[in-house]
């Protein structure tokens, strides 16, 4: 460990412990009567205002990972990785009526969960329990890449070594998360948030302003993207998408933006806001944060045109293409700058691993725990259970990526985005109808599944060898109806897994409504009213609640 | 599992049924953004802008489309949100003070 960058870590390791200190004060942070509740621990007592629940998603959804992959696939692939942009471009205008709804129902029920939401309009413990797995498989790998973010800005601050020397570190950082976010719960994100997003916007507005005038202006930098994507052999990278990959770029961006707020961790972020109204006020300030975006996106063209060349992790011996952004502010950047910028990525790698941990912990605690196995646990037993189910989902992460090759993490993240979309019937439709009957929902959902695995089993990537898991994108031309037809054979043009997935699903889900229906089969009773989807804060529907469940 | 089933006061039967949907023609704004999905229209080089090809800087743009459709629907929206005010308030002032219990 001899070419430790010493200013960038003395840095780094001032503003981490800076932090650190926040997490656990939080706990006392306009604390309610007791933090013995899951309320409070796993919501901060739904009562954040605009900024701390702006502060929050935004920490929660612009993840670390989001900061080093997206211009790590500019990087690599050019155009293609720009859909993060209409990604989040369609998301929130797409999500805001949803949410709201999901929000008043939750407030006046105490859901806690998406799963718990589900729960009560069907009477379905099982359909819960599906939703609530799934929820918890596709966090995981989730949380294992917030580590291989922070990992990134560790190695390229030196600590680049072989074997478990090589994670210490990480480890390190991690027993101080799982201990604040036990302590404090999601008060100790929300308050970290605001350091993060200061450092991060700071970091970003002075690159982006400062490296197109050192790299010859932007026409610069997007002349030495060009030249270098015509010198590689993939076809399908470029400034601009070719006619194979456009049905993907928009595809991707509807899959992931219909994806996003399913997950549980940024449905956590959601319920703990104090109304509807700072729900509609962030859907219109959140997208600021996909400017940021956009900017460090483009980063990853500024790294070609500076001539960052990717590190070797000493770990797994392969090329680490997210390293480049810490590389590209190690090289163009003063020690205390890039320290700055490594601080940034690193905690804003510690706000969503905690919302995230938190997020499966209730869904656990929840459908599992209390459904299952304790069904009179108390309120404090279920805190108490929470915590203890953080601290476990954060240690498996960690495992995860000391024993495991941390490409098998961003492999499941891909399959995590697929099946999530799986709960979009049972979660987002249920808000607006209950036509969709609960047996038909169990099936589409295993069949949507099924689907997806199956097309992303049959996915190879030959730039790193491999036969399956390669990537989302499926060629139309393969897509068959039981392999008896081929409505696109010819076409050249691939597809994003996820929405192909979901529509067989919403396909298997509607026939199986009307063919139910018809029979008359029972369809579970509901517990939300009408009026349940509008309640607002204030309202003497969520006071009584309130206390009602404080007893 | 019980949801904790607070103690929600049913509907009177009197009132009036709360429509299932509140229909608001400003809400079809929030459509408006999905635009960005049709990549022929923005898959191109030309114009660019301060070097920046037509491909980036017009999604970044698009980016504030999105923003004035959620803010135009958040603003044209507020004065429609209904409260439930004519259910009885059963809580008595003290269990609303914390201090008193």
């Amino acid at each position: 460990m001899n070419d430790i960058k010493v200013t960038e870590l003395v840095v780094f390791v001032t503003l981490f412990l800076a932090v650190t200190v926040m997490g656990f004060v939080a706990s006392r942070w306009q604390p309610g009567r007791t933090l013995q509740h899951l309320d409070e621990w796993g919501l901060g007592g739904r009562k954040f205002g605009s900024w701390v629940t702006w502060f929050l998603i935004g920490g929660d959804i612009y993840t670390a990972y989001t900061f080093v992959a997206v211009p790590a696939l500019m990087f690599s692939a050019g155009a293609a990785g720009f859909f993060a942009i209409p990604y989040t471009i369609i998301m929130f205008p797409l999500v805001m009526m949803p949410l709201l709804r999901l929000w008043s129902v939750s407030r006046v029920h105490g859901y806690v969960t998406p799963a718990d939401f589900v729960r009560g309009r069907y009477d379905s413990p099982t359909l819960a329990l599906i939703v609530a797995f799934t929820g918890i498989v596709a966090t995981m790998p989730y949380i294992a890449l917030q580590l291989v973010g922070l990992e990134a800005v560790l190695r390229s601050m030196g600590f680049n070594q072989a074997g478990l020397l090589g994670h210490l570190p990480l480890f390190v950082a991690f027993v101080i998360l799982a201990l604040y976010t036990y302590q404090s719960g999601l008060r100790a994100p929300a308050l970290i948030a605001f350091v993060k997003d200061v450092l991060i916007y700071l970091v970003i507005f002075v690159a982006v302003l400062y490296l197109p005038i050192k790299l010859g202006g932007w026409s610069g930098i997007f002349n030495a993207a060009e030249t270098r994507f015509a010198q590689t052999p993939n076809p399908n990278d470029g400034l601009l998408l070719n006619p194979g990959n456009q049905l993907q770029y928009a595809t991707l961006a509807l899959g992931s933006a219909l994806a996003l707020f399913l997950y549980p961790h940024s449905i956590t972020g959601v319920l703990a806001s104090r109304s509807r109204t700072v729900i509609k006020r962030n859907m219109s300030a959140l997208p600021l944060y996909s400017l940021l975006l956009g900017m460090v996106a483009l980063l990853g063209y500024s790294a070609i045109a500076a001539g960052v060349r990717p590190l070797q992790n000493a770990g797994t011996g392969r090329t680490d293409t997210n390293t480049i952004i810490p590389l590209l502010f190690d090289q163009q950047f003063p020690d205390w700058f890039a320290g700055l910028a490594f601080a940034a990525i690193g905690i804003g790698a510690l706000v969503p691993a905690a919302i995230m941990s938190i997020a499966a912990a209730n869904l656990w605690t929840r459908n599992v725990f209390k459904e299952y196995l304790r069904p009179d646990a108390t309120p404090a037993q279920e805190a108490r259970q929470a915590k203890m189910a953080s601290l476990v989902v954060k240690f498996g992460a960690v495992v995860f990526i000391v024993g495991v090759d941390p490409q098998y993490s961003i492999d499941l993240q891909l399959i995590g985005g697929v099946i999530i979309l799986q709960t979009l019937p049972a979660v987002a439709i249920s808000l607006y109808t209950r036509w969709l009957h609960r047996q038909a929902l169990v099936v589409g959902w295993f069949a949507g599944m099924a689907c997806g695995m199956w097309m992303l089993y049959g996915i190879p990537n030959p730039a790193s060898g491999r036969a399956h898991f390669g990537g989302s994108a499926y060629p139309l031309a393969d897509l068959s109806f039981l392999g008896m037809w081929h409505p696109f054979d010819g076409s050249t043009r691939t597809i994003y897994v996820g929405l192909v997935a979901l529509l067989v699903n919403l396909a298997v889900t509607a026939v199986l409504s009307l063919v139910l229906r018809q029979l008359r089969t029972f369809n579970g009773s509901d517990a939300t009213t009408p009026e349940d989807y509008f309640t607002d804060d204030g309202d003497a529907r969520i006071r009584q609640a309130m206390l009602a469940s404080r007893r | 599992m019980t949801v904790s089933p607070p103690r929600i006061p049913p509907r009177a039967p009197d009132r009036p049924r709360v429509p299932r949907l509140r229909w608001n023609g400003w809400n079809l704004l929030l459509l408006v953004p999905l635009l960005s999905l049709l990549t022929p229209i923005y898959n191109r080089e030309e114009p660019a802008l301060l070097g920046m090809p037509f491909f980036y800087w017009f999604q970044l743009l698009g980016l504030g489309l999105g923003v004035g459709a959620t803010a135009l629907v958040y603003v044209m929206t507020r004065d429609t949100e209904f409260v439930v005010t004519d259910l009885p308030d059963r809580i008595d002032v003290d269990s609303l003070d914390e201090g008193s219990r």
